[in-house]
C-alpha cells in the first residue's frame, strides 16, 4: 500500500496558535509521516498509513474535535466502493463454487443414482465422512450466515442469515443424527440432507453475488455526477500558472480553464469569455456564453475559448458536491409506499420461524410416514424461502435508480417523498414570470407622442428606471445602454409601489408608470389608451412616461415565452394533469399568454402573498397540487404545495428549499421529473408485488398446502434457488428504470 | 408425541419472548459514541446520547454486505453512506427526550438510538 493522505477537518480552532498543538498532537499517533493544519480553512492534511480513528482520538485529547472529510475526493470513494464490491463479489463466487463443487454431485447421486438414507454401518460410515465434508463447506462457505446470525441473535433480533443458518444448520443437525443413531428415527425417516445444505449456501451465495453486480449498475448516475469532477486546477499562485489537486484549490484562488477542460471548482469569471457545455448538471444541450461576471460552475466543461475566474466555492461547497449529497441522500430515502415492507419485514423472520414449528408440527402430528422427514423438509425450506429481502430491497432499489436518473435530465429529487408525491399531482400551477416566460422583459414597441424624439425619450425614462427595482424597469435600461445612450442624474426620485416612478431631470417633472398613475396625477391619455389596450391584447405590458404633466410615449414592454414551454405544457396535459397559470400581471396580458401556451385555466393580478392562497384552494377541492416557480416570492406558495417544484440555476438556496428543483429553464424539466415519478412508482409497485408474491406463494407452497392433493412438497433446494434469485429479480427491474426516457416532444 | 409438541409450543414461546416481548434494559454508554457494523449488527445496538445537546456518533462499516452500506434514522431524515473500513461522523442536532431507531436500507440491521 503506497501513503495515503487523510483530510480532517477541526472544529473549535479558534486562534493561530492552536495550529502547532494540532500539529503535534497529529505527529505523535503512530506511523503519521505528516501533519499539516491550514488554519484558513480548518483543515488538516495527515500523510501516513493510519487508523482515522487514532487520528480523531488525539485531537481530541489536544481539546479539539475533528471529522473526518469523506468527501472531498468523490471520485476516490467511488473507486473504493467498486473496490471493495469487486472483492466481496470474487469471495462470494468463491464460496459458490466450493459449496456447489460438493452440492451438486450429491444432489445427481441423490436424484438419479442411489439412495440417501442410513440402513447399515457402512453407509453410516460413508454418509458420516460426507457430513464432515459438508459441516467444512458450511464453515467455508457459510460463514458469514452463521456468525451475523448469532450476533443478531444475542442482539434480539433476526435477519436473512437467521434464516439461512437455521434452515441449513437444522438440514445438517438432523442429518447427523440420522448418521449416528438411525435407531432414534422411523426406517423410513433415515435420510440425510447434506446435498440440500450444500446447495443451499452455494445458491445463496452465488444470488448475493449476481446482486452486487446488479447493484453496482444501480449508482451509475452517482458515478457520473462524481465522474464530472476535475482531478487538478490550474491556478494561478505567485504569478506562475500551477497545477495543483483540486482538493487544495482554496477561495478567491484565480483559477485559469483551458479549451475543453472542465471546471474545477465553482467561481466568477474575471477574464476572457468561452461557450460552457452545462448539459451534464442541467440536461441543457446548448451550451451557454459566459463571459467577465459570469457564474461558472464546477463539473462543466469549458468548450472554447480560456477563461480566468476566481474560486468562490471549493471542496464540499461546489454547487456540484451539494448536488451530488443531495441525490445520494435522496436515492437512500423511502418513499411511503415503502413503509409497508418495512413494517412486514421487521416482524417477518420471527413470524416466519414460528410458521415454520407450526408446519413442522402439523406434520408430525398429521402427516403421513415418514413424518418426521417431512416436517424436517418443510420446516427447513419454509425458513429458507421466508427470507425477505426482495421485499426489503424493492422500495430503495427503485428510488435509487429513480432519483438518479432524475438527476442525470437535471432534476433534483428531495427525498422518496417527492418522489411519490410528484407521481400523483392532478394540478400543477404554474408562476408566468420566469417560468412559462423568460423572466426578462424586453421593450418591444415605443410609440412616441407629439414628435418627440424616441431617442431623447428613451433616455429620459431609462434615467429614471434605472433607480428603479421593478423588473420592468430593467427592460428600459437594457434597452438604453444596448443603444449607447448616456444615462443623466435624476433629483428627487420616488418609487410609488404599485404605480411607478416619479423624480426630476433638470426643471422637468418625469413620471414613469401605468394607467392607474397618469390618471391619478390627471395626465390626459387621449387616443393613446386605446393603442395600450391593444398592446395589452398582445401580451405586452403598456407603461406611460410622462414629461411635464404630458403624456411623451407609451412604452410596451413584454416578457417572451421560453421557446418549449408551449411543448412541455402540452405534455404534462396529456399525462393528465390540469395546468393553471398564476401571475401578477394584469388581466389582459395573463390572458394572452394564456392562450399561447394553452393553460387550462389563469388567474391574473396575484399579489406575491396570495399565491399560497391559490394553493390552499386548490387543495381544498381535494386536488394534489405542484407549484412551479423561480423567485423568493413563490416560497410560499412552493413550500405549501404537496411538490414544489423551483426552476433554479442549480447554484442556488433554491436546490435545498424545494421538493423538487428544476435545473435548467425549460418546462420540459418539470414534465420530465412527473413522467420519472410515475415511472419510478410503477417500478417500485411491480418489484412489492413481486416480492410479495414470492413470499405470499412460496410459504404455503413449502409448508405443504399442495401435498394433501398432488402429493408434492417443495424441495428446499428450490427454494434455496428461489430465494437467491428473488432479491436479484428486483434489483434486476429496478435497474430496467435506467433505460426510461421521457418523451421529449 | 405429546413430548415433542410441548417442546415446539415452548419453542414458539421462546421466540415470541425472545425476539418480540424482551426490552432491553442497559443502553451502552460509550465516550466516543462508537458503533461498528459487523456481522449483520449494530454494536453497541442501543446506544445513549443525552437530550438537548447536539452530539455525534461515529459509525464504522467493517461488514461487507451492501445492505449494510445505508444508515438510515428515519425520524430524523438522516441518510448516510457508510464506507467500508472508513469512521463516518454523523452529527446530530439537540434532540428532544426518546428513541429514534436507525438501521440498514434494508432494515435487516437494527438499532436504536436513546435520547435520555
Ligand atoms: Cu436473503
Amino acid at each position: 500500500m503506497n501513503t495515503q493522505t487523510t483530510q480532517l477537518l477541526i472544529e473549535g480552532a479558534g486562534c493561530a496558535s492552536c495550529v502547532g498543538k494540532i500539529e503535534k498532537a497529529l505527529k505523535t499517533v503512530a506511523q503519521v509521516e505528516q501533519a499539516e493544519m491550514n488554519f484558513a480553512d480548518r483543515s488538516v492534511m495527515v500523510t501516513g498509513e493510519v487508523e482515522v480513528a487514532s487520528l480523531l482520538e488525539a485531537v481530541e485529547k489536544a481539546g479539539y474535535h475533528a471529522i473526518l472529510i469523506n468527501d472531498q475526493g468523490g471520485a476516490d470513494a467511488i473507486d473504493e466502493k467498486e473496490q471493495a464490491d469487486a472483492i466481496y463479489y470474487k469471495s462470494l463466487i468463491k464460496h459458490t463454487i466450493v459449496a456447489l463443487a460438493v452440492g451438486i454431485p450429491l444432489m445427481i447421486y441423490g436424484l438419479f443414482i442411489g439412495d440417501m438414507t442410513v440402513t447399515n454401518p457402512i453407509q453410516q460410515l460413508v454418509w458420516g465422512a460426507i457430513g464432515v465434508l459438508t459441516l467444512g463447506i458450511m464453515f467455508f462457505s457459510g460463514k458469514h450466515f452463521y456468525t451475523g446470525a448469532w450476533k443478531s441473535f444475542t442482539h434480539h433480533s433476526a435477519n436473512m442469515d437467521t434464516l439461512i443458518a437455521l434452515g441449513t444448520g437444522t438440514a445438517w443437525v438432523y442429518s447427523m443424527v440420522v448418521v449416528f443413531a438411525p435407531d432414534l428415527l422411523p426406517e423410513m425417516a433415515r435420510h440425510v440432507y447434506f446435498e440440500a445444505t450444500a446447495m443451499i449456501i452455494g445458491l445463496i451465495n452465488l444470488g448475493l453475488a449476481l446482486e452486487v453486480k446488479a447493484r453496482g449498475k444501480t449508482s451509475a448516475a452517482i458515478k457520473r455526477l462524481i465522474g464530472l469532477q476535475a482531478k487538478t486546477a490550474r491556478v494561478i499562485r505567485n504569478g506562475k500558472a500551477v497545477d495543483i489537486d483540486i482538493a487544495l484549490v482554496q477561495l478567491n484562488d484565480k483559477v485559469s480553464v483551458r479549451p475543453g477542460e472542465k471546471i474545477p471548482v465553482d467561481g466568477v469569471v474575471v477574464e476572457g469569455s468561452s461557450f460552457i457545455d452545462e448539459s451534464m448538471l442541467t440536461g441543457e444541450p446548448i451550451p451557454v456564453e459566459k463571459s467577465v461576471n459570469d457564474d461558472v460552475v464546477a463539473g462543466t466543461l469549458n468548450k472554447l475559448g480560456s477563461l480566468t475566474f476566481t474560486a468562490t466555492r471549493v471542496g464540499k461547497d461546489t454547487a456540484l458536491a451539494h448536488i451530488i449529497t443531495m441525490v445520494k441522500r435522496a436515492q437512500n430515502s423511502k418513499p411511503p409506499i415503502g413503509r409497508m415492507a418495512d413494517v412486514i419485514s421487521s416482524y417477518f423472520v420471527p413470524a416466519m420461524m414460528i410458521i415454520a414449528i407450526i408446519s413442522a408440527m402439523v406434520w408430525l402430528n398429521f402427516g403421513p410416514e415418514p413424518s418426521v422427514g417431512y416436517a424436517i423438509v418443510s420446516a427447513m425450506t419454509i425458513l429458507i424461502i421466508a427470507c425477505p429481502c426482495a421485499l426489503g430491497l424493492a422500495t430503495p432499489m427503485s428510488v435509487m435508480v429513480g432519483v438518479g436518473k432524475a438527476a442525470e435530465s437535471g432534476v433534483l429529487i428531495r427525498n422518496g417523498e417527492a418522489l411519490q408525491t410528484a407521481s400523483t399531482i392532478t394540478t400543477m400551477i404554474l408562476d408566468k414570470t420566469g417560468t412559462i416566460t423568460e423572466g426578462a422583459p424586453k421593450i418591444t414597441d415605443i410609440l412616441v407622442v407629439n414628435g418627440r424624439e424616441e431617442q431623447q425619450v428613451l433616455q429620459l425614462a431609462a434615467s429614471i428606471e434605472q433607480h428603479s427595482e421593478h423588473p420592468l424597469a430593467q427592460a428600459v435600461v437594457q434597452a438604453a445602454t444596448d443603444k449607447g445612450l448616456t444615462l443623466f442624474n435624476v433629483e428627487n426620485f420616488t418609487a410609488i409601489a404599485g404605480f411607478g416612478v416619479q423624480a426630476q431631470y433638470q426643471s422637468a417633472q418625469l413620471l414613469f408608470g401605468n394607467e392607474k398613475l397618469m390618471r391619478e396625477k390627471g395626465i390626459a391619455l387621449s387616443d393613446y389608451q386605446q393603442q395600450a389596450q391593444a398592446l395589452a391584447a398582445d401580451a405586452k405590458t403598456p407603461m406611460y412616461f410622462a414629461i411635464d404633466g404630458e403624456l411623451a410615449a407609451v412604452i410596451a414592454v413584454a416578457d417572451p415565452i421560453k421557446a418549449d414551454s408551449v411543448a412541455a405544457i402540452a405534455r404534462l396535459k396529456s399525462s393528465g394533469i390540469k395546468v393553471i397559470m398564476l401571475t401578477g400581471d394584469n388581466h389582459a396580458t395573463a390572458t394572452a399568454v394564456a392562450a399561447k401556451v394553452g393553460v387550462d385555466d389563469f388567474f391574473a393580478d396575484v399579489l406575491p402573498q396570495d399565491k399560497a392562497k391559490k394553493v390552499a384552494e386548490l387543495q381544498a377541492l381535494g386536488e394534489v397540487v405542484g407549484m412551479t416557480g423561480d423567485g423568493i416570492n413563490d416560497a410560499p406558495a412552493l413550500a405549501l404545495a404537496n411538490v414544489g417544484f423551483a426552476i433554479g440555476t442549480g447554484t442556488d438556496v433554491a436546490i435545498e428549499s424545494a421538493d423538487i428543483t428544476l435545473m435548467r429553464g425549460s418546462l420540459h424539466g418539470l414534465a420530465d421529473a412527473i413522467a420519472v415519478s410515475k415511472a419510478t412508482l410503477g417500478n417500485i409497485r411491480q418489484n412489492l408485488v413481486g416480492a410479495f408474491i414470492y413470499n405470499a406463494a412460496g410459504i404455503p407452497l413449502a409448508a405443504g398446502v399442495l401435498f394433501p392433493v398432488f402429493g408434492v412438497l417443495l424441495n428446499p433446494v428450490v427454494a434455496g434457488a428461489a430465494m437467491a434469485f428473488s432479491s436479484l429479480t428486483v434489483v434486476s427491474n429496478a435497474n430496467r428504470l435506467r433505460f426510461f426516457t421521457p418523451q421529449q416532444h | 408425541m405429546l413430548l415433542i409438541n410441548l417442546f415446539c409450543v415452548a419453542l414458539i414461546a421462546l421466540i415470541v419472548w425472545w425476539f418480540w416481548l424482551y426490552k432491553p434494559k442497559a443502553a451502552t454508554h460509550q465516550a466516543n459514541n462508537a458503533i461498528v457494523v459487523k456481522d449483520g449488527v449494530y454494536s453497541p445496538a442501543r446506544i445513549t446520547v443525552p437530550a438537548n445537546t447536539a452530539t455525534q456518533l461515529t459509525f464504522l462499516r467493517q461488514d461487507k454486505a451492501g445492505c449494510s452500506a445505508s444508515l438510515l434514522f428515519p425520524d430524523l431524515d438522516i441518510s448516510e453512506e457508510l464506507p467500508l473500513d472508513k469512521p463516518v461522523v454523523i452529527s446530530l442536532p439537540a434532540l428532544a427526550k426518546g428513541e429514534y431507531p436507525f438501521h440498514c436500507q434494508m432494515q435487516m440491521y437494527k438499532g436504536v438510538l436513546l435520547v435520555e
